[in-house]
C-alpha cells in the first residue's frame, strides 16, 4: 500500500515537471545550430524512406504513417 | 515573376542538355540552383521476386522560399510470388492468371506462380512555396503505369508555424484514382482457376475460361488525410506527431490470388480467385522523433495503423548515425514490424463450410511479424555531394493465427518465412 503511494506520488511529480517542462519547449531563432543539420530533418533521406515506403507498401498490409498511404502501384 | 521561374527552367534544362553532350555549360551558375538525388535498389528474396528500382529527384530553388521537385521511378520486377494456394504431398497444376499456359508445383513445396515480372514508371512534381509570414503551401501529382497498372494522383499541403517556429501544424490532403487491367481481365468472386487438361478441346476450355471472367479492367479511389505536428523540444531533439487517414474505394483484390478449398482431409478439391471488399478505411498514428546525441544523430519512429478490416500493425523503426571521420558515416538500421489478420484472411477454405462473403489467403494481410536489419555507409565528397551505400536483410515471418491444419496439410509448409536481402547505392549532387 504504501509503495503504491510513493509511486503514486512519484508519478504525479513527473507528470507536473513535464508540464513545467512545456513552457519552456522550443528553442530560440540563434539556437538552431544543430536542428538545422541536414541530419536532424525529419525526412533527412528521402530517397532511403521512399524506396523502403515502396517496398514495404507492397510486401505488407500497412502503408503510410511517415506521409500518404496512397496509391501508386498495383506490385506483388 | 512567372517568366523569370520559367527563364530559370529553360537555362536549366539547356544548361543540362549542354552538360549531356560534353560541352561546358555556361549557365552553370543556374544548375547551382538545383539540387540531384539518384539511387539505385537491388531488391532479391530467397528463390522468390527480384526487383530493381531507379530514382532521379530534382529540386530547384527558385528564390524567396520556392522549391519545384521533379521525380522519375523506373522499376521492373521479375520472379515467383506466393499464389495463396496451399502446398500439398504431391505435384499440383495451376493454369497462369491470363488463362494461357499452366505450370506444375513439387510435392511440399508452397505454390508460386513463375511467371510474374512487371516494370513501372512514374513521375512526380511538386511545388512549394511561402503563402504568408508563418504559412506554407504545396501542390504537386503524380503520374505512375505499370503494364497492367495505371495510377493518377493529386496532393497538396498547408502548414503554419507558431511559437518562433518552433511548433508546426499541417494539413494534407491526397487523391489518387488507380485503373488495374490484369492479363485475362478480372475473374469473378471466387471463380474456380480451371485447368485446360479438364477440357476436350481449347475452344470449350476458352469459352469456360471466358465465363469466369466479367470485366477487363476495374478502378479504386483512395482519398488520404494527414494532420501533422512537428515540434522543436530542445536544441538537440525534434520531434513530429501525424495522424492519417486513407479510405479506399474500388478494387482491393488481388486478380492472381487463389484461395484453397480443401476437404477434411487437407486435400485440395479446388482453387478459386480470392476476394477481397471494395472498401477499406486506413488510420493511423505515426511519432517520429530525432536526437542529437554526443556527435550522433538517433532517428527513432513508431507507427500504430489501424483499419475496418480488422488488421491492425505496430512499427518501429531506428536509424542511428555515427560519424567515424570528418567525411565518413556508418548508420545502423533496425525495424520490427508486426500485424494482426485482416478479418477475411483464411489459409484454405474447408470444403464443408460454406463460403463467406470475402476471403483471401494472401501471407501479406495475415497475421505476421518482419525485421529489417541494415547498415548504411556515407561519405561527404567535394562541393557537398554525397555518395552513400546501404545493404538490409529483410526477414518476413508469417504466423498461425489458431488455424487447424486438417489431414495432408499438417505436414506442409503453411506460413513460409521470406528473407530477402536488399542492396542500395545512392548519389546526390
Amino acid at each position: 500500500m504504501k509503495l503504491k503511494k510513493i509511486l503514486g506520488a512519484g508519478l504525479t511529480l513527473l507528470l507536473l515537471s513535464q508540464l513545467t517542462a512545456c513552457s519552456t519547449l522550443g528553442v530560440k531563432p540563434w539556437q538552431r545550430d544543430t536542428l538545422a543539420k541536414e541530419e536532424m530533418a525529419l525526412n533527412s533521406a528521402p530517397l532511403d524512406n521512399r524506396l523502403d515506403d515502396h517496398i514495404y507498401f507492397s510486401k505488407e498490409g500497412s502503408s503510410g504513417g511517415r506521409s500518404f498511404a496512397g496509391g501508386g502501384c498495383g506490385c506483388n | 515573376m512567372q517568366l523569370k521561374q520559367l527563364a530559370n527552367i529553360s537555362m536549366a534544362l539547356a544548361a543540362a542538355s549542354c552538360a549531356a553532350l560534353g560541352q561546358q555549360a555556361e549557365a552553370g551558375t543556374l544548375l547551382d540552383d538545383w539540387q540531384f538525388n539518384s539511387a539505385i535498389l537491388l531488391y532479391n528474396e530467397t528463390d522468390r521476386v527480384s526487383a530493381g528500382e531507379a530514382i532521379l529527384t530534382a529540386r530547384g530553388d527558385f528564390g524567396d522560399d520556392k522549391y519545384l521537385n521533379l521525380g522519375l521511378v523506373v522499376d521492373a520486377l521479375t520472379g515467383a510470388s506466393a499464389t495463396g494456394a496451399v502446398a500439398q504431398p504431391y505435384v499440383q497444376s495451376f493454369t497462369r492468371p491470363s488463362g494461357r499456359g499452366s505450370y506444375d508445383v513439387a510435392p511440399g513445396v508452397t505454390p508460386l506462380d513463375d511467371t510474374f515480372h512487371d516494370t513501372r514508371v512514374q513521375l512526380d512534381a511538386s511545388w512549394e512555396q511561402p503563402l504568408a509570414t508563418n504559412w506554407r503551401a504545396s501542390g504537386g501529382g503524380h503520374l505512375s503505369k505499370e503494364y497492367d497498372y495505371l495510377s493518377m494522383g493529386l496532393n497538396g499541403s498547408l502548414a503554419r508555424d507558431f511559437n518562433q517556429k518552433n511548433t508546426t501544424v499541417s494539413l494534407g490532403l491526397g487523391y489518387s484514382h488507380d485503373t488495374i487491367s490484369p492479363e485475362g481481365g478480372i475473374a469473378t468472386a471466387f471463380a474456380p482457376m480451371l485447368l485446360r487438361s479438364d477440357y476436350a478441346d481449347d475452344s470449350s476450355y476458352q469459352a469456360a475460361f471466358d465465363a469466369t471472367r466479367d470485366r477487363a479492367d476495374d478502378t479504386k479511389d483512395t482519398l488520404d488525410v494527414l494532420l501533422g505536428l512537428t515540434q522543436v523540444i530542445n536544441r538537440n531533439w525534434l520531434m513530429q506527431l501525424n495522424y492519417s487517414l486513407s479510405m479506399a474505394d474500388g478494387y482491393m483484390t488481388d486478380p492472381f490470388k487463389l484461395v484453397s478449398v480443401v476437404n477434411a482431409n487437407g486435400e485440395v478439391q479446388q482453387n478459386l480467385y480470392e476476394n477481397r471488399p471494395d472498401q477499406r478505411t486506413k488510420h493511423s498514428v505515426y511519432w517520429q522523433n530525432k536526437l542529437h546525441l554526443g556527435g550522433s544523430y538517433l532517428d527513432a519512429s513508431y507507427r500504430y495503423m489501424w483499419d475496418d478490416w480488422e488488421l491492425t500493425s505496430h512499427t518501429a523503426d531506428l536509424k542511428w548515425r555515427l560519424p567515424m571521420t570528418d567525411r565518413w558515416y556508418v548508420e545502423p538500421q533496425f525495424r520490427y514490424y508486426q500485424q494482426s489478420a485482416a478479418e477475411f484472411y483464411q489459409p484454405f477454405i474447408l470444403q464443408a463450410e460454406p463460403l463467406p462473403q470475402y476471403v483471401s489467403a494472401d501471407y501479406r494481410i495475415g497475421k505476421m511479424n518482419t525485421y529489417t536489419v541494415g547498415a548504411k555507409f556515407g561519405t561527404k565528397l567535394a562541393q557537398g555531394n554525397e555518395l552513400s551505400f546501404r545493404i538490409a536483410l529483410y526477414q518476413q515471418n508469417p504466423q498461425n493465427d489458431r488455424v487447424a491444419a486438417p489431414g495432408v496439410l499438417a505436414n506442409v509448409e503453411l506460413y513460409e518465412k521470406v528473407t530477402a536481402v536488399m542492396a542500395q547505392v545512392s548519389y546526390s549532387f
